[in-house]
């Protein structure tokens, strides 16, 4: 058999592999520098972090491709750049500078409302969004090969991941335990693809691998979210907006991994210096939130 | 037989899977005292860097040699890698294995890739040949081999992807990540 390329199982695979691990949004190669040193399993090359987007407004567009390949130069763990929803385009551009995954994000602004990219046919793997299953599942059936909550991306609040990761997890336990004749309506309810609930049911989780995103802020928000069945974890602004990245970096990938050890999570919580000083998600007006962008 | 997975980071659960699938006890292993009582080990796929990190903050290097002087080891890409003498940059090596490795030998994710390898030393599945279907995921190759470590299956090409060294073996693919056992029940006959 010849070798075969971009494969749904090598694109969800590289996901895999970045399992247990804590995936960080860096700015320059610097940052990327410092993440790879703190055991960061990936970067997200952007040019501002979730939180300066939220305090500069404007719109957000894909990073300047100069930009994304001094970060892959820079560090030699999968680099992610994010497109904007729907916006193929941005995504080819990505694709020819041969990013590791590509993020069609609604941390960015959206530049389609009806519509995400059809993700099949592209040979990078892409990581979306989720609320609930039924966007899940919706996003796999576009060729996601990867999952994330979308939490509250830029501050640092983790409410919204957690009820992102309930909501899913809680729905795939439902699914479980309903009867065969009651499948279709709830596909009906959620608005997710009939044969992918039919998949989750049977496999009692997700096809593909699901991350925790949006507004996690400490190695305990980390570990929170691995105890409540995430993959690992995303972190945005979080590192880079607190007083002392590397350290805050190196403690949330330790924290990762022993995430069911207090013990050691109260060891490795001490002395990070100031956490980004963040916003409540309950204090933000409506029409800034961005977890409601995604079709 | 009870063998642990280290457990760091990476993809240690498809492992974890495939061995209770063969009968075996399984154990996550996070700190030193983990490996009381093991009989092998796999180390997982995953991102070299990041594991060798944890490990050394852990006080699981020497542990981990020691433990390879005794046992089974098995390494998948990331777990090669750490295994490895050579990695050809400064991070965090075991170095217990005579291979010299080129991580992202292939390049980038887009040049990810499945293949069927020859592997005579596996047996044919269902009638098959005696091939095995391997995913290769921003995967290092082994350069060189030398001293005890020995080749043990190869692309078309010549490069190697597999090597063995007396109870240790190296994959730069992911055989946790396919239906395809066999790779496990080698590593479990090897650690008996």
């Amino acid at each position: 058999m010849e070798q075969e390329t971009a494969t749904f199982a090598v694109k969800k695979g590289l996901a895999q592999m970045l399992k247990g691990g804590v995936i960080m949004d860096v700015v320059t190669s610097e940052h990327a520098r410092i993440a790879e040193d703190a055991g960061a399993v990936a970067v997200m090359a952007l040019e501002r972090v979730p939180a300066d987007i939220r305090a500069d407004g404007g719109v957000a567009r894909m990073s300047d491709p100069e930009l994304i390949l001094k970060i892959m130069d820079a560090v030699t763990i999968p680099v992610m750049a994010k497109c904007r929803i729907g916006h193929m385009v941005e995504a080819q551009i990505l694709e020819a500078l041969g990013v590791d995954y590509i993020d069609e994000s609604e941390v960015l602004t959206p530049a389609d409302e009806t519509y995400h990219i059809y993700k099949h046919p592209f040979k990078i793997p892409f990581v979306c969004g989720a609320r609930n299953l039924g966007e899940a599942l919706r996003r796999l059936g576009e060729g996601a090969a990867m999952i994330r909550t979308k939490g509250e991306a830029g501050t640092g609040d983790v409410v919204e991941a957690v009820r992102h990761a309930r909501v899913i997890m809680g729905e795939i336990r439902r699914l479980q335990n309903l009867p065969e004749e009651e499948v279709m309506t709830v596909a009906k309810e959620w608005g997710a693809p009939y044969e992918g609930l039919l998949e989750v049911r049977s496999l009692g989780r997700l096809p593909v691998v699901n991350f925790a995103a949006g507004g996690i802020a400490t190695p305990a928000d980390a570990a929170l979210m691995m105890q409540l069945g995430m993959d690992g974890v995303f972190v945005g602004s979080g590192i880079f907006k607190s007083g002392d990245p590397a350290r805050r970096a190196a403690a949330i990938v330790k924290a990762v991994t022993h995430y069911q050890d207090a013990a050691l999570l109260a060891e490795i919580s001490r002395n990070l210096g100031e956490p980004m000083v963040g916003r409540a998600v309950s204090s933000i007006p409506a029409e800034e939130l961005t977890a409601g962008r995604g079709w | 037989m009870k063998v642990g997975i280290l457990a760091l980071q990476g993809d240690f659960i498809e492992h974890q899977a495939m061995l209770l699938r063969l009968g075996a006890e399984t154990v996550e292993v996070r700190l030193p005292q983990h490996l009381d009582g093991l009989d092998a080990l796999i180390i997982p796929g995953g991102e070299s860097t990041t594991i060798g990190k944890l490990a050394e903050t852990y006080g699981l290097m020497e542990p981990l040699r020691q433990f390879g002087e005794q046992h089974a080891i098995w390494g998948t890409c990331a777990g090669a890698i750490f295994l490895s003498k050579d990695a050809r940059r400064p991070q965090p090596l075991l170095g217990i294995m005579d291979i010299m490795v080129m991580r992202n030998a292939f390049g980038r994710q887009v040049d990810s890739f499945e293949v069927d390898l020859d592997t005579p030393f596996l047996p044919a599945s269902n009638g098959h040949q005696k091939t095995f279907h391997a995913v290769f995921i921003r995967a290092p190759l082994i350069e060189s081999v030398w001293g005890s470590a020995r080749s043990l299956a190869a692309l078309p090409n010549g490069r190697i992807v597999a090597a063995r060294q007396g109870r240790l073996l190296a994959t730069s693919f992911h055989p946790e990540l396919t239906g395809d056992d066999r790779f496990h029940r080698y590593f479990l006959e090897m650690a008996k």
